[in-house]
């Protein structure tokens, strides 16, 4: 089995939001970066399917992404490919971008998160399938390898799953919570120093969008409750009294 | 004149109501043109009726092999429809299913795809409205000029009906692709020990809850409210409680009397689990936390402070 995972380095949603000065974009001042986190859960899966089945799995980062390649080298990815280029929120031009960067290699699965946790398009994995003309499923929750096929199973609303079979090539998303990602180990740092983390020049082609405006939400706010923990709960508690809650 | 198209979104059984939502937007953004509904199914008669209300006219796509959802029929079915009737616009629900194949639509459409939208305004070029780091932001994307666009539009946003007494039209269409993906069954969901849809007191946590030993915080209060315990997605991925206390999109939707989230931003798979509930309050560290925008009394400040001042208040009344 040879995997290709997609890795973003992104911002956590966590952490400081702010809007840009220019009003276009987020301010990087503040900003937490790490491995999506979509992309960790698909990066241990295909990790785990290369332990039980055997191969290769390949990590492709587009953008600033060197330390979540690395990351993903020390988890046990064996190598990787950076693409260096800036697509910001085009997820069309990301897709086309790695398209591009791994038409070389004859892969038999590619997994990508469901989506981004900066930008939440939840697209560059289903336009990469449709670029590539492969059966694809998002939102998958399990995997299992069989001779030349896949079992998945997508997380429909409501609790409700869908098992599906997809002969390979075939491209996955995966849905958080799949499996346990493993913590990185010394050994797997060490190691990771000695992998393949190549670089490859594509052209980024057209945009698909532009952004015009970054914006906060205007929101009618909840009333706020303030004061000591004590005085909080004091409060509180006359809310829920004078509604018969308690 | 502009021909917005919206698919219908087929649930178990009945028309899902954002299908109608799709088509409010098409009315108010299709100008002179038509809002078109297209239906896809293996019985779709009862459906293209109630479409044909609040549209101008509906596509019925008919044939036993469309009973099950499959993205590549789905595809091949809207490809056919649409090598004929020209959209301007394509409308999918960001369903489960809306999301998987609309991208792929648009690539064989070679149409810009915006997902997930709250706002569409094409009366000076086409710019789409979104919500970005998890309901932090919003932002407005002008989308390149092209001859088609497709967008997915998130439920529970477009709800201003307007009437249109519209024609169905039976396409005639049949798939004819060679099916990749096969379709196996539903899984159903894991009954779980408790209900938490049938609580009238739920006590819900975030990613704010920490670590898996803080749970038994949240337990001490549901048990002093006579409540029970939820959480939102991440604390279910992390194992912390089993995936039938999950309150959201994916997971159960609640409406209880009392709804109490620690620790929780407030994603919107999250709040369209809980929003009907009859009141909400959060407990969260950032002031700017999207639950706060549905909830009606906010604490901004740390769940680890609050929760063991209110447990020892509500034990002191009880006695």
């Amino acid at each position: 089995m040879k995997i290709i995972v997609l890795a973003k380095h992104a911002a956590d949603p966590e952490s400081e939001i702010r809007v840009s000065a220019d009003g276009k974009g987020v301010d990087e001042k503040g900003l937490v970066f790490d491995i999506n986190d979509w992309d960790r859960y698909a990066i241990e899966e295909a990790i785990r399917i290369r332990e039980q089945h055997g191969g290769e799995v390949i990590v492709v980062g587009v953008g600033y992404a060197d330390d979540t390649l690395r990351k993903c080298l020390a988890m046990g990815a064996d190598r990787a490919i950076k693409i260096p280029l800036d697509t910001g929120m085009d997820s069309y031009q990301t897709a086309k971008v790695v398209k591009e960067a791994i038409a070389d290699e004859s892969f038999d699965l590619i997994l990508t998160g469901l989506m981004s946790q900066d930008h939440n398009n939840a697209l560059v994995g289903t336009l990469l399938a449709g670029m590539l003309d492969i059966p694809f499923a998002t939102a998958v929750t399990s995997i299992s390898v069989e001779d030349g096929r896949v079992r998945a199973v997508r997380e429909l609303e409501g609790g409700f799953g869908e098992e599906n079979i997809l002969p390979l090539p075939a491209l996955l998303t995966i849905q958080s919570g799949i499996n346990e990602p493993r913590y990185v180990s010394i050994m797997g740092i060490k190691r990771a120093k000695t992998k393949e983390l190549r670089e490859v020049s594509v052209d980024a082609g057209e945009s698909m969008i532009q952004v015009d405006k970054v914006y906060i939400p205007p929101v009618e706010k909840a009333e706020l409750i303030e004061g000591s923990p004590e005085e909080i709960a004091e409060k509180l508690i006359e809310i829920l009294r004078d509604r018969g809650l308690i | 004149m502009m021909r917005v198209f919206a698919i219908a979104e087929i649930g178990s059984e009945e028309l899902d109501p954002v299908s109608i939502e799709l088509l409010n937007l098409a009315n108010a953004i299709k100008g002179d043109g038509t809002s078109e509904a297209v239906v896809i199914g293996d019985d779709v008669s009862s459906y293209a009726e109630e479409l044909a209300k609040h549209a101008d006219r509906v596509w019925k796509v008919e044939d036993s092999e469309l009973k099950n959802y499959n993205p590549e029929l789905y595809v091949d079915v809207l490809l056919q429809l649409f090598s004929k009737e020209k959209p301007d616009v394509v409308l999918v629900a960001n369903s489960s299913r809306g999301a998987e194949y609309a991208p792929v639509l648009a690539v064989k459409l070679n149409a810009p795809v915006v997902t997930d939208i709250v706002g569409l305004d094409v009366s000076n070029g086409v710019r789409a409205t979104r919500y970005i780091f998890q309901g932090k932001l919003l932002v407005d994307v002008l989308v390149r000029e092209a001859e088609t666009y497709v967008f997915t539009v998130r439920q529970g946003v477009f709800k201003d009906e307007c009437t249109v007494q519209g024609e169905i039209v039976d396409s005639g269409i049949k798939p004819s692709a060679e099916v990749k993906r096969e379709f196996v069954g539903i899984v159903e969901p894991e009954a779980g020990e408790v209900d938490i849809s049938q609580a009238d007191v739920v006590v819900s946590v975030g990613r704010g809850i920490d670590d898996a030993s803080n749970i038994e915080l949240a337990e001490e209060l549901a048990e002093v409210l006579g409540g029970v315990v939820a959480g939102s997605r991440p604390v279910i991925d992390s194992g912390w409680l089993p995936k039938d206390r999950q309150v959201g999109i994916s997971g159960k939707t609640v409406k209880p009397k009392l709804y109490l989230a620690l620790g929780i931003s407030g994603a919107f798979q999250h709040i369209m689990g809980m929003k009907d509930s009859e009141l909400i309050v959060a407990v969260n560290k950032d002031p700017e936390a999207p639950i706060f925008g549905v909830a009606q009394y906010g604490i901004v400040g740390d769940i680890f402070d609050v929760v063991p001042a209110l447990i020892e208040k509500l034990r002191e009344i009880k006695g």
